[in-house]
């Protein structure tokens, strides 16, 4: 099965381990992730004011080289949870609000118009409903049973409703996955919480505290490794542990990863492929039987 | 002052006296322990009409939209939208909330790009 995807500019970047396992993972499932041609950034952040049509042109712009694209088979996936939550947004605004539809199909006249009838896929969804857990179950080469992993959602993959993948105050995508894989998985109060975001550029000391909060919290129900789908949290759950070990002594480190590197684990996926040299606190021990 | 709480009603497209002050957005909220004034407040101060005061409050800086608000608000309230249109009243003053120098040298070399596009679409005119 090909499936167009759209990367976003992150994952060619700091998170190029979560796309490169992410590719890994799903060739395994018989899935090829074919890289939409000529995109653009999706503005990571969805405009939220009432009369700001401008930013809505960049995330509309990838769905219409999705249009172009996709041979009948409107959907893209992505991986980055704040690219997911854009473009799913910016294409739930365009199916409900026509007025402004057109405002923006008529500023963007050298392209196609666009109604918003691109499907906006993130990655969990696809596993889930199309491949289905219990067929990746199958694949399943390494029995990875020293782990216990703490699912960590984050925002936006949850909200607003529009755009939620799972259930926002109880989400269980992340966990079913590991459980088809036969990884044991810890439920943690913190699951859903915001990680402070993009205040990691300005208000270091706010994501410290986050970061410290959800951490101690995901150990104290027993985890030893974090799993997320999004670089930011990635980003401020694993880097900015250097910044809470300098204000709190008492700190234990706790390795963080993308769903995708424990899946491609799993499936034995070529240690190269899961690139876990960029990740800052190292989960290679845990991960290690038989690397 | 009037004029100034309809144009935040407006560009956030929120009732605001819809608000009964619960609070269970201060509740939910996990940055809350940063803010000088609590989301419910930061309602209260346009339902009384001191616009002027919740426009120069941290909170709507330290929001970073995360929805949990949002999504809970009994009475419908989409408090991200409200946090929105009152950062955009301060920045189409072109004022900054983000300066640059305040990055870390170090944190140069290693922000992901969508912390720093999305903290300068959102602090930034």
């Amino acid at each position: 099965m090909k499936v167009l995807y759209y990367p976003g500019c992150t994952l060619k970047t700091s998170a190029k381990n979560f796309e490169d396992s992410a590719v890994a993972s799903l060739k395994v499932l018989g899935v090829d992730l074919v890289e939409l041609e000529r995109w653009n950034c999706c503005g990571t952040v969805y405009s939220l004011a009432s009369d700001d049509l401008m930013h809505k042109v960049a995330p509309i712009r990838n769905l219409i080289r999705v249009k172009e694209q996709s041979n009948g088979d409107d959907r893209v996936v992505t991986l980055c949870s704040m690219c997911y939550n854009t473009l799913k947004q910016a294409n739930e605004f365009f199916k409900e609000d026509e007025e402004s539809r057109d405002k923006i199909n008529n500023f963007m006249d050298r392209e196609i118009d666009y109604n918003g009838d691109v499907e906006v896929l993130h990655l969990l969804t696809l596993l889930k409903e199309e491949i289905g857990f219990d067929n990746i179950g199958k694949k399943v080469k390494n029995k990875l049973s020293n782990l216990k992993v703490a699912s960590y959602y984050g925002c936006l993959l949850l909200r607003p409703q529009n755009s939620a993948i799972d259930n926002a105050e109880n989400p269980t995508i992340l966990e079913d996955l590991f459980t088809s894989l036969g990884i044991d998985t810890v439920d943690f109060p913190y699951k859903n919480e915001c990680c402070g975001s993009y205040n990691t550029v300005n208000a270091v000391d706010l994501v410290v505290e986050r970061t410290y909060k959800i951490i101690n919290s995901a150990r104290s129900f027993g985890a030893n490794i974090i799993a997320t789908s999004c670089p930011l949290c990635q980003f401020n759950l694993d880097r900015r542990q250097k910044d809470v070990k300098d204000k709190y002594y008492d700190f234990e480190e706790m390795p963080v990863v993308y769903f995708t590197q424990i899946m491609g684990r799993a499936f034995n996926v070529k240690r190269k492929s899961l690139g876990f040299d960029l990740n800052y606190i190292d989960p290679v021990p845990l991960l290690q039987e038989n690397f | 002052m009037a004029e100034l709480v309809d144009k935040i009603s407006e560009l956030s497209g929120q009732n605001l006296d819809a608000c009964y002050q619960c609070g269970k957005c201060s509740g939910g909220c996990p940055s809350v322990a940063q803010m000088d004034m609590l989301p419910n407040q930061v309602i209260r101060l346009l339902q009384i009409g001191l616009p002027e005061l919740a426009l120069q409050c941290n909170t709507i800086w330290i929001c970073a939209s995360c929805y949990m608000c949002t999504v809970r608000c009994p009475r419908g309230i989409d408090l991200s939208k409200i946090m929105e249109a009152l950062r955009q009243v301060n920045l189409r003053e072109n004022l900054d909330y983000m300066k640059i120098k305040e990055i870390k040298e170090e944190d140069i070399f290693i922000l992901p790009q969508i912390a720093l596009v999305a903290n300068f679409r959102k602090q930034t005119a």
